[in-house]
């Protein structure tokens, strides 16, 4: 069990987008708790919520058409929904930092890295623009860029990928963050540059001793990563609980499926076809009734397809929504 | 004896950078820079390697979308480098290409029947019914309802238009299909689908793949052999388990280590490379790998390693190796 103090507490978090087609229940009741310090991934595919939980969080969700509708998510004790604008863009950036998939689009082309670095020093803290200058050139060299003075003036076409993804850490880590939430940070790279920001991430971590949200569809990535894995699905976390748990005794047929289908690079080829998940992702428009995976579940009954099983604690620690867990 | 169905020799392609009053070429980005493979009859070679290594460029230039800068390509013995359009024409029959976006390759204004007709209409094969049933049968095959064929690209969901790629390309019955990233758009759960499918058919219609990808796992569970590309050039290439158990170059295990694997309990040694990928316009001179190569010696800035064959099948372009 974790006696670390509770840092982030979303619970029953609903997040629906009203469009023209209908409504769409992007987050419809996803609870999750991230201590002080700890690793967490949210794991799941195009469309499960997982990128609209972390808007929701910072409050950055576009309204209209996306609105929070319900639930609460406790910041140190203290329900971010209830906050005001003002106080909400005090949290932001200076307690929670996001970074996010596409370092390109996030970066302002037409300002230097060390004008957009010191920029959110500055606007979080009372320091004049020389310490300011300095306290960015240490950011830059704390992510692994080298030679920082001569970066500092450069403009973020002049950097590759990988290096505007550290002038994104270096920016969200600027004000010593309690939490820094990671959006798909790594999807874009190369593998052996996604290693190297992987291996930046942890690092910094360990130094800095964050909390890290981490938002990915890549279960190899969470592996490396995370202490404590959620699995969404349709909006939803089907299961939670330690990385250890859901690889070794994944409980939810969603989870054990997913597992079930990646290729294993470590293991020799065969000609076996991959134990496939059937069917494809309910469209936000006609989620299933009962359970929303029960479409492509092997186990489904006549009760799945009726009722919404409830999340529960199976064994200390391990969360699970469903009727017919697989055994451990 | 497996039989060659497709080998390039010495193959480059260099694309020409214009400028100047009167345009004229004042460097070239050396996408594909003397790479030589084969690819048997039935087996799956993939070319891998990281964005700008130019396994895209080396799989159009085979079909020879692109005109090859040099080199050779033979396909079942014979030279067709030099052939013009229409010559290639009748052979386009046999090579096909499936691409990685599922929304882009798709003509939103056809129906999908239509698309998955068109390679028939233009090869001028069989009578109008004939074609008809030929699409309803492989939409089937590749487990599209044929009542669909009505319908336009933007009513299937990725994974759905993938599977239009794949009954597209198959519909002239090719010998060689080149799979450019044909799952990394899709999502996890339906990839698996997509890798079955793909195997299912290389077996029942004896279907040759140049598989052109990043994801290194789905390329252990795909391929029959593997070549590494590093800025234009093949760095090794041998047999999968070969290659996955034995990796030679360092690059190859560099890139081998940096892959993630899904399991928190494995923990790998991991060779971090440091620095990106540089420019293919202005590649190092001697080792295009020296700049980030750990073991990097005064020889590899100097010579180009050559490719030696250290084991059957298995080639690698390294000094280290060289030297001994």
């Amino acid at each position: 069990m974790d006696n670390r103090e509770v840092l982030v507490d979303i619970k029953n978090l609903r997040t629906f987008f009203y469009t023209e087609d209908g409504v769409v229940p992007a987050v419809d009741g996803i609870d999750l708790t991230i201590h002080r310090g700890e690793v967490v991934g949210l794991v799941g595919e195009s469309g499960c919520g997982k990128s609209v939980t972390a808007l929701s969080i910072i409050r950055l969700i576009p309204n209209p058409p996306g609105k929070i509708i319900g639930g609460e998510i406790f910041f140190h004790g203290e329900d971010l929904l209830k906050k005001n604008e003002e106080d909400m863009r005090v949290i932001r950036g200076d307690k929670i930092s996001m970074i996010f998939q596409e370092p390109m689009t996030s970066l302002n082309p037409v300002y230097t890295i060390g004008d957009q670095i010191s920029e959110a020093i500055t606007l979080h803290q009372k320091i004049d623009a020389a310490e300011a200058k300095k306290r960015t050139i240490e950011m830059i060299r704390l992510v692994g860029i080298p030679e920082p003075e001569r970066r500092f003036s450069q403009y973020p076409h002049e950097m590759s990928g990988g290096m505007r993804q550290r002038v994104m850490i270096a920016m969200a880590l600027s004000s010593n963050p309690d939490l820094l939430i990671s959006d798909e940070a790594t999807t874009a790279l190369d593998v052996t540059i996604q290693a190297q920001i992987l291996d930046l991430m942890r690092g910094l971590q360990k130094k800095l001793g964050m909390a890290i949200l981490i938002i990915t569809h890549n279960l190899a990535v969470v592996a490396e990563m995370a202490e404590t894995i959620a699995i969404a699905y349709a909006g939803k976390i089907v299961e939670n609980a330690s990385a250890k748990e859901i690889f070794k005794s994944p409980r939810h047929p969603y989870t054990y499926g997913l597992l079930q289908s990646i290729p294993k690079f470590t293991e020799k080829k065969t000609n076996e076809p991959l134990p496939a998940i059937e069917g494809m992702v309910p469209s936000p428009y006609h989620m299933p009734k009962g359970c929303r995976f029960n479409p492509r579940c092997p186990f489904a009954t006549e009760k799945c397809r009726e009722e919404e099983p409830e999340i529960l604690e199976l064994t200390p620690g391990h969360l699970v929504r469903c009727f017919h867990p697989i055994e451990s | 004896m497996a039989t060659r169905l497709v080998e390039v020799q010495k193959l480059k392609k260099w694309f020409p950078i214009k400028g100047g009053v009167f345009s004229t070429t004042v460097a070239s980005v050396k996408a594909v820079d003397e790479v030589s493979f084969f690819i048997n009859q039935g087996e799956t070679l993939s070319l891998v390697g990281e964005s700008g290594s130019g396994k895209t460029t080396a799989g159009r230039t085979l079909l020879k979308l692109l005109q090859p800068t040099s080199g050779k390509i033979i396909y079942k013995g014979k030279d067709i480098t030099k052939l013009t359009p229409n010559q290639m024409r009748p052979l386009r029959r046999n090579m096909q290409i499936m691409f990685q976006d599922p929304y882009g390759s798709l003509n939103p204004r056809m129906p999908v029947g239509d698309i998955i007709q068109e390679p028939l209409d233009v090869h001028g094969i069989g009578t109008r019914k004939e074609r008809k049933q030929a699409v309803a049968t492989m939409m089937e095959t590749v487990g599209l309802r044929s009542e669909y064929e009505k319908r336009y690209p933007h009513e299937f969901s990725g994974g759905q238009r993938q599977r239009i790629g794949v009954a597209r390309a198959l519909i002239i019955n090719p010998e060689l299909l080149v799979l450019d990233e044909p799952i990394s758009a899709l999502d996890v759960s339906i990839q698996s689908q997509i890798i079955n499918l793909l195997q299912e058919l290389q077996q029942r219609l004896n279907l040759t793949y140049l598989f052109i990808a990043h994801d290194l796992a789905v390329v252990r569970h795909m391929s029959d052999r593997v070549a590494v590309m590093y800025l234009g050039k093949i760095v090794e290439t041998a047999e999968n388990d070969e290659l996955f158990d034995h990796p030679l170059h360092p690059y190859t295990q560099a890139l081998l280590s940096a892959v993630p694997v899904p399991d928190p309990e494995v923990k790998r040694e991991r060779i971090i490379l440091q620095g990106d990928i540089p420019s293919p316009v202005n590649p190092p001179s001697g080792c295009h790998f020296r700049t980030r190569c750990p073991y990097a010696m005064p020889i590899c800035k100097e010579q180009e390693p050559l490719v030696i064959e250290v084991a059957p099948g298995h080639t690698v372009a390294c000094h280290l190796l060289t030297k001994k």
